[in-house]
């Protein structure tokens, strides 16, 4: 046992467990972030899915002894107000049917967005294999990502546009 | 509406939501069978007795403020009804959805009927729910018209509030609700609904309620449940159905950082199909975990360790030669074929599946000393509710089960043994439980779809029509695992999506099943998902023979229109040709059929009549020289009657689809010594976003009740897939998965 520091959605935390322990349980069991899933424990689903210094990385095969003095990002941090532009686009799209991917989805989606602000159906396809939906909702998924390159683009030219909640799509 | 009329539910067959009555531990839900409605009422009890159900006690409440909630009464598994189902009370209640919040029903079996599934939850709650909001909205009416001493039928609504004159007044709903909910209620099947063409809410594509809270990681899923002094647990479960533990050491286990208890469950048999084993309860996920691991356990395989997949196709293959139970006999197929100068035969096979939930199986009890409470991820809450009750001991109404967001459900969470398991562990240790199960535990701890064999017979007429069809259906009968003692019949659902096979006149179609402890149950579109591949499979190969194009074959053979009934349940829903004729031709427009394709393609057809929805599916395949075989586009035509909630119900199509299609090319669970063999997406693989095929959904405009619309769109789907493999190489398709060596 030893104490594991590292920063997660911008807030400093110091973690007692084994350094073995995935990171998947502590954000889920210990920190009381559930909306990171687990899905397989073997990085098949993409389920688990979180940013490690902003790349995307399998958080049931990540040993917390890993991730020491670095910044983790998961879906309740990748906006304050649900307004990421994937997050957007998800909800426009109506993507989710149960959801449980979701998460993971939209991850692995955030991070291709912020390496490939305009991604092709091949960048897409290869950024986004390792995600299972098991609803299949894989059509609406390729959609929402196109339109969050869209959102992405004109938010930045016009960052007002890009700052609303998108909870009003009910 | 009968709830019972719907594709092979009849009374005398339980129905799925049925069987969860009859499976109760308890057995007082037994007695307890509610419809909705015009007769919410305790069946058996004569019709002046049956109570009436305030619509403000059960599915509408309203606060002073006018603030509005919906009650909902099925499970929130993906398939959209915490949006479609108030979206029919709010149509009738006029008013705005956008404002209204959803609630999930108690689990009060004196009111609700909880079960969700048979792709009944739209279609058997269409005309309750309009009734109930219709009622609702008349009540409000009645306290309005008294306030203002004026006749009710000048008083009108709109948007959540009653109006009057010119100039107009009006008061609020939440301004009437007290004195409403003390008026009368209407009688519930007398009560004026709204004509459809002032629907203004109903077959609009409405954003789901749910969906804001999947994007952000704030729905609660059963996984993501967490109480005051929690313990999480896993159970090791002997890997052969039916073993148990012989003898085991944890004191490694136990010595773990985290681990805080280790104990024996017992097996539990008919009601919840437990494995029993030793559970592992500790700190954390990943602490239960590593105490599983460091268990030694010597298991006692039992009698089911004889068993493997060729063990069980052995038994297919002989009782496939020989006569099954006859189930229809229509005309004399037996003396046609007899006399024919060339018979067409051919054998199916589908492997059992595995659900494969994208949230396992997992479940959260607390006990106390005067209730418990628990949360799961079901499609079965009162069943859950009634298991809890039976072992604790504590009244039925005195346990609470939420139905909490599910990962998926598929039929998978119609079963209640993770309930069965996580009562069993909080009651040995006294502390709050959250069962987890991993993948593999999920995966080789199912209850499969059954595996089928099945043989077929058909001569064709001087038309190329079939003059005789010989279907002999083997498989591993649901029924046979679930039913006991005299009600089973072990055909009865096994037979649906064949036995009202609508494309020849002498049809003889028989059913025979082997033994196996494989545990079976319902998987999205259950015997539909095996017999509609055959029945579609097999008339493709007619038309073929017949030198015909498989879609107008179809089109011939459905003309004239008949309506092709259930002989073994004479009150199913009856197969209307016409209706199945229209998506067949609907899907003949829209998928372009009979225009040029690119070389090396070919377009297949399937159509199926299942939970009374009628889908036609065209698929675009290529199969490459090395055997890869790609979906292009796959175009379908539906028919569920009314579309409540149009994108919804195109989203489970394309799910449905989906599901349908990775079933086609990977779905398949094998069996060794008992267990099953595959324990992950690594060798139980999922379809992935690069192989996803182009899917357009269309619906016939209809203004018929609303049908089922979670698993009709299944069965379809694989016979479409292997058509268009035979249209693009001339090689058919006879056992799934699709295997390269078929291909090749």
């Amino acid at each position: 046992m030893a104490a594991i520091t590292f920063e997660v959605n911008g807030q400093h935390k110091s973690v007692e467990d084994n350094p073995d322990t995935p990171l998947l349980w502590v954000l889920r069991d210990t920190l009381g972030l559930t909306g990171t899933k687990y899905g397989c424990g073997m990085a098949l689903c993409g389920a688990c899915t979180v940013h490690l210094d902003g790349k995307p990385i399998r958080s049931c095969l990540t040993p917390i002894s890993q991730i020491a003095g670095k910044k983790i990002t998961t879906i309740e941090g990748l906006s304050r107000d649900t307004s990421h532009p994937a997050q957007r686009a998800w909800i426009t799209e109506q993507v989710p049917q149960c959801g449980y991917c979701q998460s993971g989805q939209i991850m692995s989606a955030a991070a291709l967005l912020a390496a490939k602000p305009n991604p092709t159906d091949a960048d897409i396809d290869e950024a986004m294999a390792g995600n299972i939906c098991r609803c299949g909702m894989y059509q609406r998924i390729r959609k929402a990502i196109h339109l969050a390159a869209k959102l992405a683009a004109n938010g930045k030219a016009a960052p007002k546009a890009a700052a609303k909640p998108a909870g009003g799509a009910l | 509406m009968n709830r019972t009329s719907r594709t092979g539910r009849t009374a005398s067959d339980l129905s799925r939501r049925d069987f969860l009555k009859a499976g109760s531990v308890s057995g007082a839900a037994l007695l307890i069978g509610f419809q909705l409605g015009g007769d919410l009422i305790a069946e058996g009890i004569p019709q002046q007795e049956r109570p009436v159900i305030n619509p403000f006690y059960a599915w509408v409440k309203i606060d002073s403020s006018g603030q509005i909630t919906l009650v909902v009464n099925k499970d929130e598994i993906g398939q959209g009804v915490y949006t479609s189902l108030p979206m029919i009370l709010a149509e009738e209640l006029d008013v705005d959805f956008s404002k209204v919040h959803v609630e999930h029903a108690p689990t009060d079996t004196k009111i609700y009927d909880l079960g969700t599934g048979g792709s009944g939850s739209v279609g058997d709650s269409w005309m309750p729910l309009r009734r109930a909001g219709a009622a609702a909205r008349a009540m409000l009416i009645t306290a309005a018209a008294q306030a203002w001493n004026v006749p009710t039928d000048t008083c009108r609504t709109e948007n959540g509030r009653v109006l009057h004159g010119h100039p107009v007044r009006s008061l609020g709903y939440g301004e009437l609700v007290e004195a409403a909910a003390k008026t009368p209620v209407p009688a519930l099947d007398k009560v004026p609904l709204k004509n459809h063409k002032e629907f203004h809410l109903i077959g609009t594509s409405v954003p789901r309620y749910d969906i804001p809270s999947k994007v952000n990681g704030s729905a609660i899923f059963g996984m993501d449940v967490r109480v005051p002094g929690m313990l999480y647990a896993v159970v090791a479960r002997c890997p052969t159905f039916g073993g148990k533990p012989a003898k085991f050491d944890a004191t490694k286990a136990r010595a773990l950082p985290g681990v805080r208890d280790v104990l024996e469950i017992p097996s539990v048999g008919p009601g919840s199909f437990t494995a029993g084993g030793i559970a592992v309860v500790a700190d954390s996920t990943w602490a239960a975990m590593q105490g599983r691991k460091a268990l030694e356990i010597e298991w006692e395989n039992g009698p089911a360790a004889s068993e493997s997949s060729a063990s069980i196709r052995e038994q297919f293959v002989a009782l496939a030669e020989k006569p099954g139970k006859v189930v229809r006999n229509d005309g004399d197929a037996e003396a046609v074929l007899a006399n024919a100068a060339h018979k067409i035969e051919a054998i199916y096979e589908l492997p059992f599946l595995a659900h494969a939930t994208m949230e396992p199986m997992n479940g959260t009890v607390v006990i106390r000393d005067d209730g418990a409470e628990a949360w799961m991820p079901t499609q079965a809450p009162q069943w859950a509710q009634s298991i809890i009750a039976g072992v604790t001991g504590l009244p039925t109404e005195k346990v609470v089960v939420h139905s909490v967001y599910s990962g998926g459900g598929f039929g998978r969470r119609y079963q209640s043994d993770f309930a069965m398991e996580a009562v069993q562990i909080a009651k040995a240790t006294g502390k709050p439980i959250h069962l987890m199960w991993t993948r593999e535990d999920d995966m080789q701890h199912d209850f499969y779809r059954p595996a089928t064999y099945q043989k077929l017979s058909a001569a064709l007429d001087s038309n190329g029509h079939p003059a005789a069809w010989l279907q002999r259906i083997v498989s591993t009968s649901i029924r046979l695992f679930w039913d006991r003692g005299d009600r089973v019949v072990p055909e009865r659902q096994e037979i649906h999506g064949a036995i009202q096979q609508p494309y020849c006149a002498n049809t003889r179609l028989e059913y025979a099943y082997p033994q196996t402890r494989v545990p079976r149950a319902w998987w999205r579109s259950v015997s539909d998902s095996m017999n509609g591949f055959v029945t579609e499979s097999f008339v493709d190969e007619l038309a073929w023979t017949a030198k015909v194009d498989p879609l107008e074959y179809r089109l011939r053979l459905l003309s004239p229109a008949r309506k092709i009934k259930n002989p073994v349940q004479p009150d199913a829903t009856i197969n209307d040709t016409a209706r199945l004729a229209n998506v067949v031709k609907l899907v003949k427009e829209k998928s372009g059929w009979g225009s040029p394709l690119a070389a090396g393609r070919g377009r297949g057809i399937a159509s199926h009549f299942s939970f009374d929805t009628y889908v036609a599916q065209v698929a675009e395949v290529s199969v490459g020289k090395d055997g890869t075989l790609k979906v292009h586009r796959v175009v379908c035509a539906v028919d569920c009657g009314r579309v409540v909630n149009p994108d919804g119900a195109a989203a489970q199509a394309e799910s449905a689809i989906v599901y349908g299609l990775t079933a086609a090319l990977y779905g398949e669970i094998t069996i060794d010594k008992g267990a099953v063999q595959q324990s992950n997406f690594n060798d139980y693989q999922m379809l992935r976003i690069n192989e996803m095929p182009k899917v357009e959904v269309h619906f016939v405009p209809s203004e018929e009740n609303p049908t089922g619309m979670g698993e009709p769109c299944v069965p379809p789907i694989a016979p479409a897939v292997t058509n268009a493999i035979y249209a693009a190489t001339r090689k058919r398709i006879r056992r799934l998965p699709i295997r390269s060596e078929d291909l090749a």
